[in-house]
């Protein structure tokens, strides 16, 4: 679908491609026999692409699927139904033995730095444990100095090898979650809400501490956040979830100019004006509502409960996820309609 | 960029594992050196009892029942003797082995059975969870002196050649096999609390097998809860131990134990013979609470927060 963004790389293979991923939880009840009564359609049908070097931003709020579809992606969770591929290599369906050397390839970054590290552990042994787990790929003698030039690369003092994650900022503790997410080299980074836990002035060192690792490594970031500003930041590309379904999908510019999608549309315009002056001389969406319940979610289009066109369509037919007669990017709605809600004029 | 600077709060002593460095930091500690100290006498008088005393604890003369330690450590009898003419410091120092013996392989049983099956429940949950929780219920159901009582009936009046496995073997098995559950109920609200952590699912990322999370990241938490509760547990099994020797199946004669003499020792304090219940309780005391601030200091230093 979105060949021609991926072709401007030459790069003909995706180095992450995910295809119609699924990932329903069975909600049960009773103690002794258990019965399913529902499932949690966390992740309902998600196509994504990501080639070497690129970064693909996945933003929606909360509860829409984001950091299932992170777990999904580095292998964590085996997706009910659907296909992962990992440098073109299938993961969605291998065991726990058969995957661990495609973790090589794959890894996480965390949304919180101080609990994705073990407080009994010094920042040597965190950072050296891909390493333990993987013994093949450098030898015990040459460990220490690698984990030293890990902590380098990542903007902390070697020396800081015997020191404990409690001694650390949240920055430095995200630094040292990445740095053990780089130890065995992988090309894919996903991140889970990388900088959403840290102070403002910290989130802008740790991002371009991404945008030099990925320069320097050739990184390819799966760039999971609810921070618009963030995510227009660092991603060549952008999809916007909403329970569970990707709504729209474009380039950073795409999205954030040209927006279709009545749901994107009311998420930009949420987002504040920097310039006192300007405000109020911007279109403003209010959404009404809650986000419905994932496990009963609405028929047809899932935004249609909360969007201002909705007709009886979209309560019978799921629209897909496609560009449409006069549109840009695909666009998951049938009324798609570019409407400025970003640019404020006065 | 402030970021980057180190924290120099603390000292920079060069640190070289979790174990060495609580081993660094407790031996600062005046209140561990202490206890460290009453642990070693306990366990030189359990190890070489002729060092203390060159009495035989079975010679007894009815003639010098009773004798009160008017002299205090020093002449015929240093510490008095006992209802039955048997010299008190010799009854004392040959019956620490088995006290120490029984207390410290019951524990150490009862927190390798607690730990590993709490750990396997908490970890894997679903049927193994079901299985260890359900025995877990049943154990708890039997209160620990009827279950004791029951099984040491099987071994009763075998009698005792002074072997310490035929000694202390009987009760040490009892009370192990009624003294895991709190273990294990510790150590399995700790894995379930530990086991969706991120540093957890980060090393399950990696891919790490069950058994490196297990032990490099699960046990380490799990242990902190068991260390509080080790040394209290220590008392209570010496003094178990005791209601089960007044019954006449705990340690076996003719071996003695710190809780045979208290429950003895009970009959005569109120008659004027207080150090005979007193100084074994004292000695009780002492240990459990060395015990407590070893393993209070220990969980402190393994604790990279509180250092």
């Amino acid at each position: 679908m979105n060949a021609e963004l991926g072709q401007a790389d030459a790069a003909p293979e995706p180095v992450l491609e995910a295809t119609g991923v699924v990932k329903h939880f069975p909600v049960q009840r009773g103690i002794v026999v258990k019965r399913t009564v529902g499932h949690v359609q966390a992740v309902d049908g998600v196509d994504l692409k990501l080639y070497a070097g690129k970064t693909l931003g996945v933003v929606g709020e909360s509860g829409c699927g984001k950091s299932t579809l992170a777990k999904l992606l580095v292998g964590l969770e085996p997706p009910t139904s659907g296909s992962i591929k990992v440098l073109g290599k299938e993961i969605g369906n291998l065991s726990s033995r058969r995957i661990r050397p495609v973790r090589r390839d794959i890894q996480l970054v965390f949304q919180d730095p101080y609990t994705s590290l073990n407080p009994r552990m010094t920042v040597g042994d965190i950072v050296g444990e891909p390493f333990e787990i993987h013994t093949d790929v450098i030898p015990r003698d040459k460990r220490a100095k690698e984990v030293k030039e890990l902590l380098d690369m990542v903007g902390l003092s070697p020396d800081h090898v015997n020191r404990y994650p409690h001694q650390f900022s949240g920055g430095q503790r995200q630094r040292i979650g990445i740095a053990r997410a780089l130890a065995l080299r992988p090309q894919v980074l996903v991140c889970d809400e990388p900088v959403s836990a840290l102070d403002v002035s910290i989130q802008g060192q740790v991002i371009n501490l991404l945008e030099r690792l990925q320069e320097e490594l050739g990184l390819a970031y799966v760039f999971i956040a609810h921070d618009l500003s963030v995510v227009r930041h660092i991603a060549d590309e952008v999809a916007v979830m909403y329970l569970g379904k990707v709504v729209e999908h474009g380039t950073s510019a795409e999205i954030y100019d040209h927006p279709r999608h009545p749901y994107t549309q009311a998420l930009l315009s949420a987002v504040p004006v920097p310039d006192p002056d300007l405000r109020g001389h911007r279109e403003e969406i209010v959404l009404q509502g809650d986000v419905p319940s994932p496990i009963n979610p609405p028929s047809g289009c899932r935004f249609r409960t909360r969007c201002w066109k909705a007709t009886e369509k979209c309560a019978e037919e799921v629209p897909g996820l496609d560009v449409g007669d006069k549109g840009t990017h695909p666009t998951a709605c049938f009324y798609a309609e570019e409407r400025d809600v970003t640019h404020a004029v006065k | 960029m402030t970021e980057l600077t180190a924290p120099t709060a603390q000292s920079e002593v060069p640190q070289a594992s979790l174990w060495k460095d609580a081993f660094r930091t407790m031996a600062r500690r005046p209140d561990v050196i202490f206890a460290t100290l009453i642990m070693l006498f306990v366990f030189t008088m359990a190890a070489f009892p002729g060092l203390f005393t060159d009495k035989d604890p079975t010679r007894c003369l009815g003639r010098d029942a009773r004798l009160r330690p008017d002299t205090w450590f020093t002449g015929e009898h240093p510490l008095g003797t006992d209802g039955f003419g048997c010299d008190f410091a010799a009854t004392i120092v040959h019956g620490t082995r088995p006290t120490i013996t029984l207390a410290l392989t019951v524990i150490i049983l009862s927190v390798l059975i607690g730990m590993t099956l709490g750990i396997l429940a908490g970890y894997f949950g679903r049927w193994v969870d079901a299985i260890i929780s359900r025995a877990l219920d049943v154990f708890i159901v039997i209160p620990l002196m009827m279950g004791a009582i029951l099984l040491l009936s099987l071994f009763r009046g075998r009698g005792s050649s002074g072997n310490l496995l035929e000694t202390v073997g009987p009760a040490a098995l009892a009370l192990t096999l009624f003294g895991w559950m709190e273990f294990c109920r510790y150590a399995r609200a700790a894995t379930i609390e530990t086991k969706n952590l991120d540093y957890v699912t980060a090393a399950r990322c990696l891919g790490a097998r069950d058994r490196r999370i297990m032990f490099k990241h699960v046990l380490p938490n799990a242990i902190v809860p068991i260390t509080a509760i080790v040394p209290t547990s220590l008392g209570s099994v010496i003094v178990a131990e005791a209601a089960l020797a007044v019954l006449g199946i705990g340690v076996q004669p003719p071996a003695t134990s710190w809780g045979v003499l208290l429950s003895n020792g009970t009959q005569w304090a109120g008659g004027g013979y207080i150090y005979l219940f007193g100084i074994p309780l004292v000695l009780l005391i002492l240990t459990v609470f060395a015990f407590a601030t070893f393993g209070d200091a220990l969980r402190d230093a393994l604790d990279p927060k509180l250092r």
